[in-house]
């Protein structure tokens, strides 16, 4: 079976000016049900290689294979496409649609897929939200939940199209330790539960510490 | 993805009420105004149009022709540069000429009513006041046939012509001018000098101004004594079957027999182009309302997609396409637009019924009691398209922006 995802020398330059370099010469397999985490220093690309390898953004050279399939000559639509069935992103902040309900929030990847009736959307919405402990607050507007329950929220969005991999940035950035701990074993719970691989940027060393894996990143090169 | 772009334009749109409410104003007044001003610019136009079609002859033959006939020395130097000064007038009988033949060859043609008469200038006097106006000569069996004159009467009769000794029939203008009354004996005086004591057998009310105050008829036979020109017709008035072939025919007679042949478009251009005027000025008004209610949505979007760009940034990085974006915000626009069109079909329908209950009388170029109000499906279907193209192009532009945000940038910097 080929890795769930595999990068070869890796390279973003912002081109411009004075060229900045985000990223340079990464190579990275990770298989299937692996939990990775990226630490490093601030600004030292860890966001940016999360973009490439979530196919957001375009490497200046090297590729990205997504489940042994070669992305490089895809178009926008096609990486969106992607994007919507095999990847699901959380990011340090929530990003919920602040007039939708937590439900409606993680309906809408559902919906675009239109992969399942409109029954079976609601139902996986309202299963995902109690897997991550939120039954009670599926009808509440973003606004009406806390910094925790938005973050989870935005983690069962991430989950609703059943992707293979799951991207999160910084996600308990913005969190308390407790909330930050919770988050956290949910990601790795995804891992070892559902096969699912999980690649985490963090600060946290001590969370970081419980990865299968660490990738520290340095001035945008990947240090041992 | 149509369901789901229209639910996320909708909601959109809810949560910044005051904002969607403003942008449905401006698109409502907008084809509200349109439909109001365009039921009773048309509706005054069109009436305008059939009280002439109804009224005046749809040709009318003159003596005249519409260039002078070339002068002899013109054609006898066709390379020099001649200059010719002082020409006099050549001091010919007017009239139409050869007018016999001229009638016969036109009772050939099929759908077609002739009256051939004199007309002319008069004075009318009553009493102190003297009124100066138009006098046709005419045969009442034959002008049944080319204008509704005898419709027009309010008093008297067109036969009452034959019977009377001197009959006269005036305009309703006239009479009210003068205070002439029926039977009323005026005095007509002629540029020829001849003067006829006349008796008031009709009063007409075509509806027309210029007519009502202007025009009197008598028979042709006293015409032609006012005018010193026996047996002389100078106008062959014809009404046709199908007045959209007047001025096809009025070029053809003209092209075949050379006298001056008006159509009822020239002889009302004067009032035909002040209507093309006015359109302008309509169409101009309402251009600039549904401009500035284009600005109004055009903002509305802006406002939102600026507002919008961290959810732009989530819902394509979580897989949404470019065209997926650019439809939400476009649905934003038609939605207002629709909206806004739907309202405004509404309010326009209540501003045109409330004009039509409203009464007064009115004298312009017709007499009217209250608006003559145009009403038709197409001022809906025309404003209609004009608010939704209108809004759905306002709103393309800053959908084409939002649809070309890069969510690395966004994701990027609300971190
Ligand atoms: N648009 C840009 N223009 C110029 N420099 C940029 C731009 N985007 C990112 N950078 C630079 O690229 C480098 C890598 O940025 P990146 O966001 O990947 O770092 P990071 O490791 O995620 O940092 P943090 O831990 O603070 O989130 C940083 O030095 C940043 O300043
Ligand atoms: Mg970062």
């Amino acid at each position: 079976m080929s890795p769930a995802i595999e990068a070869r020398g890796l390279t973003r330059i912002l081109p411009g000016l004075v060229p900045v370099t985000l990223v340079e010469g990464i190579d990275l397999t990770v298989q299937a049900g692996e939990f990775i985490a990226i630490t490093g220093p601030s600004g030292s690309g860890k966001s940016s290689l999360l973009y490439l390898l979530g196919l957001l953004d375009k490497p200046s050279s090297g590729t990205v294979r997504l489940q042994g399939l070669a992305t490089e000559g895809l178009d926008g639509d096609q990486l969106a496409d992607l994007r919507l069935a095999r990847i699901g992103f959380v990011f340090q902040f929530h990003f919920l649609l602040p007039e939708f309900s937590a439900a409606e929030n993680v309906a809408i990847p559902m919906r675009r897929l239109g992969a399942m009736p409109e029954k079976a959307i609601r139902a996986r919405a309202d299963e995902l939200l109690e897997g991550l402990g939120l039954a009670e607050h599926r009808a509440k507007l973003p606004e009406q939940m806390s910094g925790g329950q938005r973050q989870r929220a935005a983690i069962a969005r991430a989950l609703a199209n059943d992707p293979a991999l799951i991207l999160a940035d910084e996600p308990t950035g913005n969190l308390d330790t407790a909330s930050a701990h919770l988050v956290f074993q949910t990601l790795r719970g995804l891992a070892r539960d559902q096969n699912r691989t999980i690649i985490v940027v963090t600060h946290d060393t001590e969370l970081a510490a419980t990865a299968d894996r660490r990738l520290h990143l340095v001035d945008g090169r990947v240090v041992p | 993805m149509a369901p789901l772009g229209l639910a996320i334009a909708m909601r959109h749109l809810l949560h910044r009420r005051r904002q969607t409410l403003t942008s449905l104003v401006g698109v409502s007044l907008g084809v509200a105004f349109f439909i109001g001003i365009a039921s009773m610019m048309q509706g005054f136009q069109r009436d305008f149009v059939n009280r002439i079609i109804d009224a005046a002859p749809h040709i009318t033959i003159k003596d005249e022709f519409r260039t002078p006939p070339p002068q002899p020395v013109f054609a006898a130097f066709p390379d020099a540069a001649v200059r010719l000064r002082g020409i006099k007038p050549k001091d010919e009988v007017r009239g139409l000429r050869g007018a016999r033949a001229l009638i016969d060859a036109l009772e050939q043609m099929p759908g077609l009513h002739l009256a051939p008469t004199l007309a002319g200038q008069i004075l009318l006097r009553f009493g102190a006041k003297d009124i100066s106006g138009n006098v046709t000569g005419i045969v009442p069996d034959r002008e049944r046939l080319v204008t509704k004159l005898e419709r027009d009467l309010i008093a008297g009769s067109l036969d009452s012509l034959y019977t009377a000794a001197n009959g006269i029939i005036i305009g309703e203008g006239i009479a009210l001018k003068a205070g002439i009354g029926m039977d009323d004996m005026v005095s007509v005086i002629a540029p020829s000098g001849v003067l006829l004591r006349m008796k008031v057998v009709g009063i007409f009310r075509s509806g027309i101004t210029l007519m009502d105050n202007y025009d009197t008829y008598v028979l042709m036979k006293k015409a032609q004594v006012l005018q010193n020109r026996p047996n002389v017709i100078n106008r062959i008035r014809i009404r046709l079957d199908d007045v959209e072939q007047a001025a096809d025919l009025a070029r053809a007679i003209e092209t075949r027999f050379g006298w001056r042949t008006e159509s009822w478009q020239e002889q009302s251009s004067n009032i035909l182009s002040i209507f093309v005027i006015q359109n302008a000025i309509m169409y101009s008004t309402v251009g600039a309302i549904v401009i500035v209610a284009c600005f109004g949505i055009f903002n509305v979007i802006s406002t939102v997609v600026f507002e919008k760009t961290k959810d732009i940034g989530i819902l394509k990085s979580m897989g949404f396409r470019d065209a997926d974006i650019r439809r939400i915000f476009v649905y934003e626009g038609l939605i207002v637009g629709i909206v806004g069109m739907l309202i405004g079909w509404a309010l326009g329908y209540a501003i045109v019924e409330f004009m039509a209950s409203l009464r007064f009388n009115l004298e312009g170029f017709v007499r009217a009691q209250g608006f003559v109000l145009y009403r038709t499906p197409k001022h809906y279907v025309l404003s209609g398209a004009m608010a939704i193209f209108a809004s759905t192009f306002a709103a393309w532009l800053p959908a084409r922006r939002a649809s070309r945000l890069n969510p690395v940038d966004i994701v990027r910097g609300a971190a």
